[in-house]
Parts: structure tokens; sequence; C-alpha cells
């Protein structure tokens, strides 16, 4: 099954080598030969125990082929994925689309270009920014990397963000993630690359949604490297089509006194899968990393998150909430590691997930290894279903059965989206989990 | 107005009403006292619908059989539980919450609803009558609340109702004497000849403030004894443990 899966992609590996440059190209097929040697991960995988592969390395996946002609228009794209200002980059089956995206000059100070593009110019210095993106191996390299493997060595396209030290980018970044696939099964590897300089501010909206409900695999990976205090905001909407599978792995790197904080809404896919690794390895660094998931019938969707505390004095808080419907599942497995010098680590992790029928389930798993002696750590972990309490509670002030309980879910959700600041995309995002809560 | 019979409950085999007879006319205000664990709280969730009590007899509200209605069709039809213990609603602003059960009511009689203006005026006109604070609204329903700030927001939200029944579960609990006497004006602005309540209490001193028109003795699940607002001043000097036996023995 994995060679089946395989095979149609070690075309596209040799192909793209006339693309890229040669560090580009030695890096890309070191990449493809570890997934070919250690196969795909497997339930012995911890990162993976509940994640059923199957359905994926069973299906003929085909690269997607750059698109020449679309007929989408701007407006259709707003309507599809909303318009929170700013500049927006589009992606349509993992091609950029230049017609739909905004064009320079971009605000002073930032540097957006495709990833196909900047890489065909064989810029020598885009080595030393690019490569650790294709080298990063979130997990210690275990097996369990294939699918961030596989995004390296397959990439054929994606989006590059500079940002110069000391630039504040005032309005968001969107980065847009659309599929529009038909009959055929495609597969494709985006990477979203940021790079913020020292001192610098922005947010980044990542934005993954599909036209058509098809079958289709978004296998993205996101990698920022925040230079010393810079203050990057980073939102994922992932609101995939309901056929759709979706592996993304976020990976973040900080300086010094920065500052990164990350908005997972996961609404869509069949099987969807949101990674996250954050290393604080220079002091006073802090991540806050926030999701929101709710799966219905026919949905997993899972949430690995791997902390890696090695300098003192550096903060990260995780809290991530689900709410399962019937016949959903949903996944947390978060993993905080503090190393042995880094003192006063303030780590924290909460997961609290709401169960709304009989038939949904969730696996949560927090897990805290302390090897320091002088930090604060606190996790925790719930499952619950709608309190009868409460419920009576609404009713009894004439409030109906459905409404009470939509209203009860809301209330467990709102403190997620009450963290987004951002108006225009807190409003949306209320929007699409309201339409969701209404069908679970 | 409200007339139960032969009224029983039980949860988990355990009989906590064991055939209790009331009836209560509109413009009456009953008061129902008891020792703890007597069914006082018991008698008004059921009346309200909640529904993990296994419950026989009957109970007719305006001639109707109420308990085969839903705790929501109970609501919209007049009638209004202040809760022992409110509960606490994270996420859900006590605003949104209100106007949304004040437009289930209105929408059940056949009014249009209000917007959240015209609610908003009207939140604040009511808010004076129990001395609410205006960032009430903009809290969670009854979240992180002293013990007093919800029994008054139980009160406020009857005001806004404006319930035909009202049954009031141990509503002076938990609030000093200064607390009582807001909450106890609010409540009495609300009687009306076309209206009834129900008030449950532990203590008399309630009862000086809102003052009764009858008083039952509940214990061991039965009305043992009915009387004016004296019975209540009888009950403050003498206490409970006479029904206690009474009710043990089963006379």
């Amino acid at each position: 099954m994995i060679s089946t899966f395989l095979q149609v992609f070690s075309h596209l590996e040799y192909k793209l080598d006339n693309h890229y440059p040669d560090w580009l190209n030695a890096l890309r097929h070191r990449a493809f030969s570890s997934v070919l040697e250690q196969g795909f991960p497997t339930s012995k995988n911890e990162d993976w125990k509940y994640t059923r592969l199957s359905p994926i390395l069973s299906t003929g996946f085909q690269p997607a082929l750059a698109t020449t002609d679309h007929y989408l228009s701007l407006d259709a794209v707003d309507r599809l994925a909303g318009n929170f200002g700013g500049i927006r980059f589009v992606f349509v089956n993992g091609h950029f689309i230049p017609e739909l995206s905004s064009r320079a000059p971009f605000p002073d100070g930032l540097r957006v270009e495709s990833l196909a593009s900047a890489l065909s110019k064989n810029d020598k210095s885009l080595e030393s920014l690019l490569a650790p993106a294709f080298q990063s191996s979130p997990q210690g390299g275990e097996p369990s990397d294939a699918f961030l493997s596989l995004n390296h060595a397959l990439m054929e396209d994606g989006l590059l963000i500079h940002i110069s030290e000391q630039t504040t980018i005032d309005e968001p970044i969107t980065v847009l993630f659309l599929s529009d696939c038909g009959a055929t099964p495609l597969l494709y590897h985006p990477k979203l690359i940021v790079n913020a300089g020292k001192k610098s501010r922005a947010a980044i909206i990542e934005i993954h949604t599909s036209i058509l409900d098809s079958l289709y695999f978004t296998n993205v990976v996101s990698n920022f490297t925040l230079g010393d205090s810079a203050e990057i905001a980073y939102y994922k909407v992932q609101n995939e089509g309901r056929l759709g599978f979706h592996f993304s792995q976020l990976d973040v790197h900080q300086g010094q006194g920065s500052q990164f904080s990350s908005h997972l809404t996961a609404l869509g896919a069949a099987i969807g899968r949101h990674a996250v690794r954050a290393d604080l390895s220079q002091e006073h660094a802090a991540v806050s990393l926030n999701g929101l998931y709710l799966p219905d019938a026919g949905q997993y969707l899972d949430h690995p998150i791997f902390v890696s505390h090695t300098a003192a004095h550096c903060t990260s808080k995780q809290l991530y909430k689900g709410v399962v419907g019937a016949e959903g599942r949903g996944g947390f497995y978060g993993k905080i590691v503090v190393a042995k010098n880094a003192m006063k680590t303030d780590a924290s992790q909460t997961n609290k997930n709401l169960l709304l029928s009989e038939s949904s389930q969730v696996e949560t798993r927090p897990r805290l290894e302390i090897l320091a002696d002088d930090v604060k750590c606190a996790h925790g972990a719930t499952v619950g279903q709608i309190s009868d309490e409460a419920l009576f509670y609404l009713r009894s002030r004439g409030i109906g059965l459905d409404k009470a309980k939509a209203l009860l879910t809301y209330g467990f959700v709102s403190e997620m989206l009450n963290l987004v600041p951002l108006v225009p995309l807190r409003n949306t995002l209320s929007e699409m989990v309201l339409a969701r809560l209404k069908g679970l | 107005m409200l007339d139960i019979k032969n009224l029983h409950a039980k949860v988990e085999g355990l009989s906590l009403l064991k055939g209790v007879n009331l009836q209560v006319n509109a413009g009456e205000v009953h008061a129902i006292m008891g020792p703890n664990g007597s069914g006082k709280s018991t008698l008004s969730k059921v009346l309200a619908g909640r529904d993990e009590y296994e419950v026989s007899g009957t109970v007719l509200y305006n001639g109707k059989d109420l308990l085969s209605l839903s705790p929501e069709a109970r609501a919209v039809s007049g009638i209004f539980l202040a809760f022992q213990y409110p509960v606490e609603i994270p996420g859900v602003g006590n605003l949104y919450f209100l106007r949304t059960a004040y437009n289930a009511v209105r929408k059940a009689r056949g009014e249009e609803e209000l917007d959240a203006i015209d609610f908003l005026a009207l939140a604040k006109e009511k808010m004076k009558c129990v001395e609410m604070d205006a960032s009430f609204m903009s809290r969670s329903v009854n979240e992180g609340f002293s013990g007093g700030e919800k029994k008054r927001n139980e009160v406020f939200q009857m005001t806004i109702l404006e319930p035909t029944l009202s049954i009031l579960d141990e509503t002076d609990s938990g609030l000093d004497i200064d607390a009582l006497k807001i909450v106890a004006a609010g409540v009495n602005a609300l009687r009306r000849k076309d209206r009834a309540m129900l008030v449950i209490t532990h203590y008399q001193r309630l009862l000086d403030y809102i003052v009764p028109d009858y008083v039952h003795v509940l214990a061991n699940g039965k009305i043992v004894q009915s009387g004016d607002k004296s019975l209540a001043h009888r009950l403050e000097k003498e206490g409970y443990a006479q029904f206690d036996q009474e009710a043990a023995t089963g006379s």
C-alpha cells in the first residue's frame, strides 16, 4: 500500500529537480529517502496513535497541476473565505495564483514571494533563509515525520514572508489555500515560511477551504522563525471540505524575548491533524497556543503539540477546547518537556472537551516531562457533557431545549473566539462556529 | 390558579414527596416552610419541570395539566422558579440570556420580540427595582457572582419576565438584611390580583418582608399543617421538631 501511494510521487520528486537549486534538491531527496526507509507512522507512534491512515494511503492521490485558467473572481474568494483587510495571497490546489493575490508594492520592510518564484531565481542568499524549513524534524526524527518529510520532498509552491527588523505590519497578512478538485483526488504539499526580524510585529492568517466537496489531501507545513523581541500572531482556519484530508505541521523557532501566539479553529476535513512544535531555546520567549476543534459525524480532528523548553525564563500556554458532535472524534496530545537548565519556566496546558452525544469520542493526553526544579507547570484535561442543571436553568426561563443546548455549547466555545483580537476575523469565526453548532 | 392533588415524587427509588395537596388562588401568597430535607426544594423543582423525578398525582395550572409540559412550556405559560442555587453559565452574557428568555415568553404570548436596543432600555429600568449594578449585564450569567448577587439576579429576571406564578426557593438564604429588603421589595412590586406566589423558606425572617396569606408546613414529603401568617411566628419559636415526629409516626 505504501509503495503504491509513493510510486506516483517518486516521479514528481525527480521532475522537481529541474526547478530547484542543488542545495534544495539534496535536502528533498534526503527527505524522500527517509520516508521510503522508515515508512508511515502506525498506531505504535504515540503522536499518531488514534489516526487511521488507511483511508489516505489507499487513495490514489495525484499531484496537483498548476492551474493556468481559473474561473474565480475576487468577490468569489471573499465569499469563500472572508476578507479581513490587509494583503492577501491565494493558492489553488497548492499553487500560487498571482491574479487573485495582492501585488507589490507591499508595506515597507515586508517581502512576500511565492516559493516557486523565489526558488526559480537560483538566488544563493535564499539558502540560509529557507534551508532550515526543509530540514525541520519536529518530533525528533521518528518515523512519525513521514508527512513532514513528504512536504519537504514534494513541495511545489508556497509562500515566503519576510518581515524586516523593527517593522510593524499594521494589517493582517492572509494566506488562503483553496482546493478545487474534481473526480481525481489531488495531494499537495504547500509551505508557508515566515521569517520575522528582530522587534518586528505582524499578524498572519492562514485559511484552508474548498470550493467543492471532493476528495483531496492538503499536507501543509508552516514554519515560523522569530528574531529577538518579535511579536507574531498567527491565526489558522482549517475549514477544508468534509471529504478532504488535512495534515499540518506548525513549526515555531523563537528568539530571545519574542512572543508568538497561535489560534487554531478546526472545522473541516474527514481527518484533520494540526501538529505544533514550539522551540523555546532563547530566554524570555513566550508562546501561546490556542485551539478550538469541532468534529462532527465522520470527522477525526487531532492535535499533537510539542513544546520544548530548553532556555530559562520562558513561558508557554496551551488552551485547546473541543466540541464533539455525534459520531465525531477529537484528539489532543500535548507534551511539554522542560530541560534541566530551563529554570523559571512557566508552562501551562489545558484541554477541555464537551461531548454532545453518546457516540462522541475524544482522546486527551496531557503530558509533562520536567527535568528542571525551579519551574511552574500546570496541566489539566476535562471531558464532559452539557450540564443537566444548566440546561434546566435555561429551559425554566422559557428557552427551548435545542436553543438552550446551543447557547450552552456556544458559552463553552466563546472563550476561544474572544481570544481572537482581529474583529473581522472573530466575527467570521463566530458565524462559522454558530452555523456548525446549529447542525450538531 | 394552581391545584396540586396527591403529588408524589421519587428519585432513585427514594420518596421525596408523599402526597402533597395544595390549592393556590390568583392574588394569593403562600409560604411553604419546613425543616431541611422535608421536600420543599423538590416541590419547587417538580413544579418547574425538572425531569430527574418520577412524578405521580395531578397538578392543574389554570385548569390545565401542568405535569405533561416541558420546563420551557411551563415558563412561557407564566411559571417562574427563583432557584435556591442559581446556575453559573460561563460564556453566555447575562443580557443576551435574559433577552432570549424574554423574547421566548413574548413569542408564546403572540407579542413582538424586542431587539437588543429596546431590551437594554427595559433592562436598565427594571434593574433599578432590585438596585442592581449595570455591570452585571455585561458579565456571564451568574459567573463569579456572590451568593447575594445571584439571588438578586433571580429576582431581577423575575421582574423582567413578570410571571403569573412565581416560586421562590429559599430566596432569603445567603442574603444580609439590606439585600433581603431590596429583594423583598422587588418581589412585592410583582404582587397583583391576577398573580400568585409560592414562597419557600426555612426561616420566618423573609415573611416579615413578603407577608403571606397562608403558611404551610411541609414535613417528610407532606403538608402537615396550614394556617395564616401567625403559624410562621409560632414555628420560629417552637421549631420543626414536632412535625418531624408526627410525620415519622405517620400522623
